[in-house]
This record gives C-alpha cells, structure tokens and sequence, in this order.
C-alpha cells in the first residue's frame, strides 16, 4: 500500500518538530528516514503509525484518508526501538497477542492462531524458543520476535523505529539481510528510522535525509551519495574534512596550505573532502599543496585509515589509503607527508 | 576480590546490629502482644475474643477495610495511569498533592473532616438538612480512613508505571488491541504486583487506623469502635487482658498479609521461572 504525507508539521511546545513536510512512498518500497537526533525523524514515523497526531496536514494509505483514524484501525506494523515485547508474555504470546487482540467475529480459531504463529516463528527461526520470557532471550532474537509479532497481522505497511539501534555490529548486518529478504517475501511497504548512514543506504530502496524537522533531500542511495543537494547532506552522508580559507592568486588559501581552482566555483570559500579522495604522497602537487602530519594509523578493513593533524585544519582530517600505498609510504606517526585532492565538492552556504 | 568496605568484622558487626535491633523494636513487642493476651490463660482471651463488643468491633474494622481497599484500588490505579500517562499542565503539583494524607498527622485530618461534615460544617450543614449524618457513624469512619489510605496504591504504581513507560501499551494498541485488553493483558500484568503491595498496605492501615477515626467516631459502643479504638478503650477501662485480646487479633491479621504476600511472590516467582 503506498503511503501519502502531505504538508504534515507537529510541534511540541515551543519547538518544531516538524516543519509542513510531504512524502511519497510507493508500494512496496523501502524507505530510510536518516538524520541526527531531533532531526523528527522517528515523529514522522509515530504520525504514519498514528501514535501521534499531525498538527496540520493529512496521511492517505493508498486512497484512504487515515489522518484521523486511530492507530488500532490504521493496520500498520510497528517495530519499537527497544522492542517493547511484553515482558509477560511467553514469545509465543507475543505473537499471537494481535490476533488474540481482534474482535471475536474477526477472531481466527485458536487452532489457526497456533498455525499461524508456529510458522511466522519458524520463519523468524525462533520456534525452538517460543516458550521463553523475553527477558531469556538475546538482542537479537528479542528484536526478531519483535518484528513476527509486527507481522502477525498481516500489516501492508510496516515501520521500524532504529530497528537495529542497540544490537552489535555482527548481529545488525545479519539481521539486516534478513528484513531485505522478509521484505521481498512479505512484499509489504516499510518505512525505517536510523541514524546510521550505512544502514540507511544499504536496506532502502530510496532514502529520506532529515534534519531540523525539515526533509533535505528524497533520492536513491546511489544519487544521494553521488549528488547531495546541500552540505548538510553531504557532511551525513559520509566523512568529511573540511578546507576554508581565504581565495587569492588562482588558489584557496589557508596559512601555507593552497588548493589550486578557478574562481568561478569559490562563492563560499570552503571546499570538503572525502576521505578516499585524498592521496598521501612525499611531494606536493602543482595543484595542491597540503602538507600534514601522520597522528594515527589504523590498518582495518579494505584500506588504510590514516588521521592527520596539521596547523592550517580546524580539525584533524582523515585520508584513506590503499594498502599497496600504505606498504609503500610507510607512514609511520610523526611522519610528514603531502596531501593530493582527486576531487572536492562546494556548496552554496547553508541558509538557516 | 574483595570489596569495598567488606570485612569480617565489618560484616559481623552489622549482622548483629539488625539481630539486635530486630529482636528489641520487632520481636519482643510482638511476643509480648500475645504474652499479654494470654496471661490470665485462655479462658479470659476467648471470653474477650466472643465479647459482643469485640466481635461487633472486628465486624466494623472488617466493613472499613472492605469499603476502602476497593475504593482506593481503583483511585489509585486511575491517578497513577493519568500521572505516568498524560502530560497537562498541574502534574507535579498533582503527584505532590497525593502525599498529603502521609504528611498530615491522621488526628488532623480526623479533625478537618468533622469540621467539614459535622452538623454544623460547611457540608455537613446541606448533609443534615437531608437526613445524613456522617459524623459519629460508620460512614464518616470510612471517608476518613479512605483519605488516610489513599496514597498507598498510587504510590507503589507511579514509580514502576514511569519506569516501565507506555512503549509496550503503544505496541498492543499498534496491533489492534481496545483499552480494555490492553488494560487487561499488558498494563495489568506488568503491574500487579506493586498493585498486590499497595493493597495490602492500604488494607493493613485501613484495620488499623486509629488516630483520624477516634475523632470521627465519637466512641459508641458497639456502633462506631473499631479494633482499634476497642484496644484503647479496654486498656483505659483497666481490662488489660481484653486490650491485649483485640490487640492480638490486629496482631494476628497482620500477620495473616504478610504471610499471603510471601506466598504470592514465591508462587509467581517460582512459575516465571519454570516458564
């Protein structure tokens, strides 16, 4: 079921939580709403689910208006951040407990509740465990009862507030292959809340970048990446190191560091960075001349994480490298080297 | 390792303090209750115990005890949820507001209520126009016994309902579940054993309330004295043994609570573990 947000805003008190926002989601899509803490990311996921009510504008579920029909009539699934299985309650009672919960002349059999729970707890590989307290089980697992319970009933639409939020890394990425998959499976549309840029870009099929309870950009996780349409977008989307300064004689100035560029792109006299758009080298370029100073070294992953501290940054930067390069250069703390920009990106100043 | 501040004689010193302590301020007044009680051998006790007046006493404690543990229970329960579910405007005030009844001596309150419903009281005054009289009577025994009381519920609830949140009450209602069930299966459950405490509390001070009642009821024998007020009223009269008697029985049914709520919690407490 395609999900319709138009002209939605909240405010609690004296703050805007939302300013009037709209959002299409189509059917069967996978939606990431990413932004920092207070960016009323998870406010516009509670006002979809109808946990709370919009101060102006309206919801539609397909053509249905929903702004003003309770949450209970609304038949979505919700997956809380802290799960919020119900303590008391057996894993197997937790799942059954929506089905449990519909009116007797919609009530299925207690034979068909079995059923349809011993299946979606197989699906959710947790059968062996249905007896348990939730108290008995792992992050993992709790989150995984949590998200059956979600889907008992058979929701079109599906909402996932940090679903991922305090599991740890080996767990998150599994289970995050696995929602793709129940995805697929279940072909219902979900909306998911993270602050995690990663998580955002991997699961959705389009991400919705927030801030400041206004939406900043709506794209695919590849045009996000590649075209931000704004520096706060940018600086979320990935690390980022910052170079400003002053523009004379052709190059972008600061102390004794330069980059060279024409003057046409250079309205805010700042440029940023990423970090595998740095090459460390042992002479500087004719285009840059960024000399720094290695401070750390962290030999993880696919490349080489290198931070690097020198007098003209604010603060320290982060170049990686490869490891053919890093073998080659040895850059060992202390030592100094020379920084050399691939690429960089400007934006017009931020207007707040 | 070991920690901080544990030491043999640290431990043992502490261990023998409480012993001590115990012995003196809980134990030995409680034998002696019983000691006295049955000093002059059963026959008194039973003679005491089977008095009319007794037996009407323990008939007034118990009709307290039963109008005011259901009527707390349910005020308790509704100020809790709006206090640990709504935000407006007053909350704080409110939640201070609810200690009122421990902060005030209970002879004061006793006091407040005759003014306000005595004959002559600002309410009292419409009441009697109309036939009621709540002062010197059992009913005015129960309103004021209710107002003692009624923090006890609310006070075990607020803090367990605020720790526990509205997150899993959200997640039934998100699956369909009516107020009802949600009330009935998630809220509940999850607070039923504060709600078990605060009911045995309410219910062991509604017996045993003394101060705000011996104001209200006026002293009629066999109408507005309650186990209590009877104690007081046997010891003035030199009858120690019959004092001793009801003050054993008041003893006893506390007692009695203490023992349901241990068994309660071991009960459950054993289930939810072979769960």
């Amino acid at each position: 079921m395609s999900i319709t947000v138009s002209d939605v805003s909240r405010r609690f008190g004296n703050t805007t939580a939302l300013h009037p926002l709209s959002l299409e989601i189509k059917k069967g899509e996978m939606v990431g709403l990413l932004g920092p803490s207070g960016s009323g990311k998870t406010t516009l996921l509670r006002i979809i689910a109808g946990l709370e009510a919009p101060d102006s504008g309206s919801i539609h579920f397909g053509d249905r208006d929903v702004t003003h029909v309770h949450v209970r009539k609304r038949r979505v699934g919700f997956v809380f951040q802290h799960y919020a299985l119900f303590r008391h309650m057996s894993v197997f009672e937790n799942v059954a407990f929506g089905l449990r919960a519909r009116p007797t002349s919609e009530r299925p059999s207690n034979a068909e509740i079995r059923d349809r729970v011993q299946h979606l707890l197989e699906r959710v590989r947790l059968d062996a465990l249905a007896k348990r307290l939730p108290s008995q089980l792992s992050g993992g697992q709790q989150q995984r009862v949590a998200l059956a319970r979600a889907l008992a009933v058979e929701p079109e639409v599906l909402l996932l507030d940090e679903p991922f939020g305090a599991l740890d890394a080996r767990v998150r990425l599994e289970l995050r292959r696995w929602l793709r998959h129940l995805h697929e499976e279940f072909g219902f549309t979900s909306v998911f809340v993270t602050h995690d840029q990663e998580e955002a870009l991997e699961l959705s099929d389009r991400v919705v970048v927030m801030s400041n309870g206004k939406i900043e950009q709506i794209d695919t996780p590849q045009a996000l990446y590649r075209a931000p349409a704004n520096r706060f977008v940018f600086s979320f989307l990935g690390e980022t190191n910052r170079f400003g300064g002053e523009y004379r004689e052709g190059k972008l100035q600061q102390g004794n560091a330069w980059i060279a560029m024409a003057h046409s792109d250079i309205a805010p006299n700042e440029v940023l960075l990423r970090p595998h758009e740095l090459m460390l080298t042992t002479a500087p370029d004719a285009k840059a001349h960024l000399p720094v100073t290695v401070d750390a070294v962290s030999p993880v992953g696919s490349d080489v994480r290198v931070e690097l501290t020198a007098d003209w940054m604010d603060t320290p930067w982060l170049a990686s490298i490869t490891h053919h390069d890093f073998d080659r250069l040895q850059p060992a703390r202390g030592a100094n080297f020379y920084l050399v920009p691939s690429r960089w990106h400007q934006f017009a100043p931020e207007t707040s | 390792m070991k920690r901080i501040g544990d030491g043999a004689a640290t431990r043992l010193g502490l261990i023998a303090l409480a012993v001590i302590m115990t012995t003196l301020f809980l134990v030995i007044p409680l034998a002696g209750i019983f000691y006295q009680a049955f000093a002059e051998g059963l026959a008194p006790f039973w003679q005491n115990l089977t008095s009319n007046f007794t037996r009407e006493a323990i008939g007034l404690t118990l009709l307290i005890a039963l109008l005011t543990v259901p009527v707390n229970l349910i005020f308790g329960i509704f100020l809790a949820w709006l206090v640990t579910r709504f935000t407006f405007p007053g909350r704080r005030i409110l939640q201070t507001l609810i200690d009122i009844p421990f902060a005030v001596s209970p002879v004061v309150a006793g006091l407040l209520y005759l003014l306000l419903y005595g004959r002559t009281g600002w309410l009292g005054s419409i009441l009697s126009e109309h036939d009621v009289q709540l002062m010197f009577a059992w009913p005015g025994m129960v309103l004021v016994t209710i107002f003692v009381t009624c923090p006890f519920v609310a006070r075990e609830l607020i803090p367990l309902m605020q720790a526990q949140g509205s997150a899993e009450e959200e997640a039934g209602v998100t699956l369909g579940a009516s107020g009802w069930t949600l009330f009935r299966r998630i809220t509940l459950p999850n607070i039923r054993w504060a709600l078990v405490y605060g009911v045995i509390l309410t219910n062991a001070r509604a017996i045993g309330e003394f101060g705000a009642v011996s104001v209200i009821s006026g002293s009629i024998r066999g109408e507005t004295i309650n186990l209590p007020l009877q104690v007081e009223l046997l010891y003035q009269d030199y009858n120690t043994v019959g004092a001793f008697t009801s003050a054993a029985l008041l003893a006893a049914l506390a007692i009695v609570t203490l023992m349901i709520k241990a068994l309660l919690e071991w009960h459950t407490h054993r289930r939810e573990e072979t769960a």
